[in-house]
């Protein structure tokens, strides 16, 4: 029992590990350009499949573009949304959650209430409707996505905080008349960041999955960029003749979105008893 | 309980306000909006033209409490795109996306819930860990990624179910599976958690002291005190899934709601949008009231305050 | 007459930890049977495992273990079922937990006699209202429909006494009914189970830590002590002449208003109880008995006075009186 719950931890590591190692070193790992069309090696499959080529080891889509290429370089589309969301989102809601929790009352109560507002708003639509109006890119992604998912970590940081407040070293900071803006980040902060850890992990694979989301409905992560949503909605049309051309990268997407939820559960397991399992 | 009641319908209601007006600014995030409306070819006579006839000219604050004036009578004025009155157009598309809802909720709470209790009867034996990592997998699976999959194998290969429309009951098998897929993982987890806290209560060991059979003990004892999150969560994943319904709707050709939505988004027909919005949120706060509600009347302590 | 409870060589363990050794009572019909012992020494375990209702990884082990002349040891888990609530009944000591807040106390106490003698639902409720008068509650009809959460904890008590004497059970086990009451309630609660006793023939097993408790209503009287029982005899015979040096040291620790002079030292054992831990070989007492031989590291004797008082020790019974 003990032996699984670390396996997972460790193979979640490994996945996230793996992939922004693939996306650090991208251009080391294949010789394609990505975005290099060639309508005349349109819809090669991969090696190990009948008609496949060598010189590309998962094939080419529908522009002729090569496959490993633009799955390598998705890679790094995935993990910089995961990221910069996850910072983005992150900043906002501690900051409300830590401010809720701190002062409690009337403060507590707005934003409770903006936390509420904000998770009556119906998330996908949103997004979709933002980038629609201001024009897709991954910034735009980037920024719609961070400025809407930070709910949990609002709440997590909110009952955290409260947790905290009332502890008694807390209390002695304030008889020893440390200032308020010394006591959140001395003593406070340092003590909600193991549940937030977890939060983060969540949120990035949430971000990840909802940018795959938006770009396979046409409005996230503009073309010719390889992301791996993108890729899949371009591939719909062949799929119903060559099933791999949605495998690969939904697959990738897959694996990588587990990883990280498998980081994420270790992560709590490890918090939670001080030790994996 | 009244006052309880009272003061939930007063937070909700300000809920909805704020989420209209922040629908409403959403669409006037493009800046003109007569340009969009009007297309890129458009001269500016064209675009004063389609000014005046959509009333923008107008002072914001004023369109907007016109907006809202005539969305409390149920008056959501006229799509751009679709040359029809918006209320039409979401009330011919609602029931779909209301049985999506309710077919999807439905399979992930006959799937979540019986895993759910496994898991905590068998808590840290080998089915546990099983079903517990078929639970991540659920949660790491993009779901529009996973209809395709199912189009491809159940609809194409062996040709079980169709792949688009909705004509029968077979329609909405394969998209309420990956709507509720989402869910599962959430609820198979509380209902998990829930279980082993209460089969560890006190109460329980009275139950097995009064000789009670060890069915009665799970599902009338025990089950009971767990269902309370497992509602309220069941409501909120409902609300999820009606959000998210746009993206399976669109795999699946589904006319409904989320479909419409993003045809409105893409044809950047805003009224329609708002209107869609506003909608979402006002089931959200519903189904959140509701799931209250129930469980005032699961746990006859919360009646009394 | 044989005794309705009889217990003989009681082995619990959990994981390897031995909770519980060799332990023995008998408890007859009519009478109260207190088991008695500071906190960890395996009294409620003891409780638990009679009622065959101990958590899946302990493991029981008995010489004898009968209820009314038939051996509950091979019995399934579903014939044990039919026994409990039925024939013999157990209370327990947190009244506030142990009733599921969300169903009604009639309810719940109907439902036991549903499961047993099934019959008609108003029947059941019929016998409920019955027995919470008995248990002195008023307006039971009323009770019936309310739930525990609007009941004070004496109350609840009282309702998990009736609901244990729903299908009039020969056996009763109450573990530690009164620690968490009011020291009023107390008095209230133990008077009505002596009353109950009498009444209905019942046999009562008391486990408590309050030896008050036990010169109330105990007729004999088991001193549990680390997982053994080191002493055994009527409760006229434990108060006047104890012989284990524990049963000794507890009730020197109990001051008795007129025998105790101002400026005296209250009595006290000294060391601690031992850990569960540790692995017992001998007395388990030995390392804070002032009495200690190098024979207390082996097998201990246990020495009969008479037909019904024995304890567990080295030490001889003419030595122990000289001492």
């Amino acid at each position: 029992m003990r032996g699984w719950r670390s396996a997972g931890l460790w193979v979640g590591a490994f996945i996230v590990g793996f992939t922004f190692l693939v996306a650090v070193f991208a251009p080391m790992l294949t010789a394609h350009d990505p975005f290099g069309q060639d309508l005349s090696r349109r819809l090669i499959p991969p090696f190990w499949m009948e008609g496949g080529k060598p010189a590309h080891w998962l094939g080419t889509d529908q522009l002729g573009r090569d496959y490993l290429a633009r799955l390598v370089y998705g890679a790094r589309i995935s993990m910089l949304i995961g990221v910069m969301t996850v910072i983005t989102s992150g900043l906002i809601g501690i900051s409300l959650g830590v401010a809720g929790g701190f002062f409690g009352g009337r403060i507590d109560d707005v934003i409770l209430f903006i936390i509420t507002a904000r998770l009556s708003i119906p998330l996908i639509l949103v997004a979709l409707a933002v980038v629609s109006l201001v024009g897709s890119s991954l910034t735009v992604v980037v920024a719609t996505l961070g400025l809407l998912l930070w709910e949990r970590f609002a709440v997590v940081a909110r009952v955290a905080t409260m947790q905290v407040r009332n502890l008694d070293y807390v209390a002695a900071a304030w008889s020893a008349g440390c200032s308020q803006p010394y006591i959140v980040l001395r003593e406070i902060l340092p003590n909600i960041l193991s549940p937030l850890a977890v939060v983060a992990t969540l949120e990035m694979a949430l971000a990840i999955l909802l940018e795959a989301a938006l770009s396979f409905l046409g409005l996230g992560v503009p073309p010719p960029l390889p992301s791996w949503g993108l890729m899949i909605a371009e591939a719909k049309d062949y799929m119903f003749f060559s099933a791999w051309v949605i495998m690969v990268p939904g697959l990738s997407l897959f694996a990588l979105v587990f990883g990280i939820n498998l980081l994420g559960d270790g992560l709590r397991d490890l918090l939670k008893t001080g030790r994996v399992a | 309980m009244l006052q309880f009641l009272a003061r939930r319908l007063l937070v909700a209601l300000l809920v909805c306000i704020t989420v209209l007006t922040f629908a409403f600014a959403l669409t006037r995030l493009s800046g003109d909006l007569a340009i969009s409306i009007a297309g890129p070819n458009s001269t500016a006579a064209d675009i004063e033209i389609i000014r005046k006839a959509y009333g923008l000219d107008r002072p914001v604050i004023q369109q907007f409490f016109d907006w809202v004036g005539r969305a409390i009578v149920g008056d959501f004025g006229q799509s751009y795109f679709f040359r029809e009155r918006v209320a039409k157009l979401i009330g011919d598309r609602l029931p779909i996306t209301l049985t999506l809802g309710l077919v999807g909720l439905g399979i992930a709470l006959t799937v979540a819930l019986p895993l759910g209790v496994i898991s905590a009867l068998r808590e840290g034996r080998p089915i546990d860990r099983l079903i517990s990592l078929v639970a991540l997998l659920g949660q790491a699976m993009p779901s529009f990624w996973l209809g395709l999959v199912l189009m491809i194998t159940f609809g194409l290969h062996l040709g079980w179910l169709p792949v688009s429309g909705t004509g029968t009951w077979q329609h909405f098998v394969m998209p309420g599976t990956v709507l509720a897929f989402s869910a599962i993982p959430a609820l198979m987890r509380l209902t998990r958690s829930g279980m082993i806290d209460a089969m560890s209560a006190d109460y329980i060991r009275t139950a097995r002291a009064k000789g009670l059979s060890r069915a009665s003990i799970i599902l009338k004892h025990a089950a009971r005190n767990a269902a309370m999150p497992v509602v309220s969560i069941a409501a909120v994943q409902l609300g999820f899934m009606l959000g998210g319904s746009i993206v399976i709707e669109t795999v699946f050709a589904l006319h409904g709601v989320g479909f419409l939505a993003w045809e409105s988004i893409s044809k950047n027909d805003f009224p329609t949008v708002q209107a869609v919005v506003l909608l979402l949120a006002i089931i959200y706060t519903l189904l959140t009231l509701g799931a209250d509600m129930l469980n005032a009347l699961l746990d006859p302590r919360l009646r009394a305050s | 007459m044989t005794a309705l409870l009889e217990v003989q060589g009681l082995d619990i363990s959990f994981g390897g930890l031995t909770a519980v050794r060799g332990a023995s009572l008998e408890v007859n019909r009519g009478e109260t049977h207190c088991l008695v012992g500071e906190s960890g020494c395996g009294k409620s375990v003891t409780a638990l495992a009679m009622m065959g209702l101990l958590p899946g990884n302990a493991v029981r082990r008995a010489e004898t273990l009968r209820f009314d002349g038939g051996d509950l040891r091979g019995l399934s888990e579903k014939e044990m079922s039919r026994l409990r609530g039925d024939r013999m009944a157990m209370i327990f000591q947190e009244p506030m937990t142990s009733l599921n807040p969300a169903y009604t106390v009639g309810s719940q106490m109907a439902e036991v006699m549903l499961r047993h003698r099934g019959g008609s639902r108003r029947a059941a409720m019929d016998r409920a209202a019955e027995l919470l008068a008995r248990v002195r509650i008023t307006s039971p009809g009323m009770r019936l429909g309310q739930y525990p959460h609007q009941l004070s904890g004496g109350l609840r008590q009282r309702v998990m006494i009736a609901m244990a004497l729903m299908c009039d059970p020969e056996l009763l086990i109450a573990d530690e009914p009164t620690t968490a009451l009011d020291v009023t309630v107390q008095a209230q609660i133990l008077r009505l189970l002596a009353d109950l006793q009498k009444d209905l023939g019942l046999a009562i097993l008391l486990i408590t830590h309050d030896l008050g408790v036990v010169a109330r209503t105990a007729h004999r009287v088991s001193v549990m002590y680390a997982g053994e029982v080191v002493e055994s005899s009527p409760v006229r015979t434990l108060f006047s002449r104890p012989m284990h040096p524990y049963t000794r040291g507890l009730l020197s620790c109990v001051p008795v208003p007129g025998k105790i002079r101002p400026g005296e030292p209250l009595g006290s054992i000294p060391g601690m109880v031992p850990q569960v831990t540790e692995r017992f070989e001998g007395c388990a007492f030995r390392q804070r008995c002032s009495l200690m031989r190098p024979d207390c590291a082996g097998p201990i004797t246990r020495h009969r006075l008479g037909v019904d008082h024995a304890y567990l020790c080295q030490i001889p019974p003419e030595e122990m009186a000289r001492s």
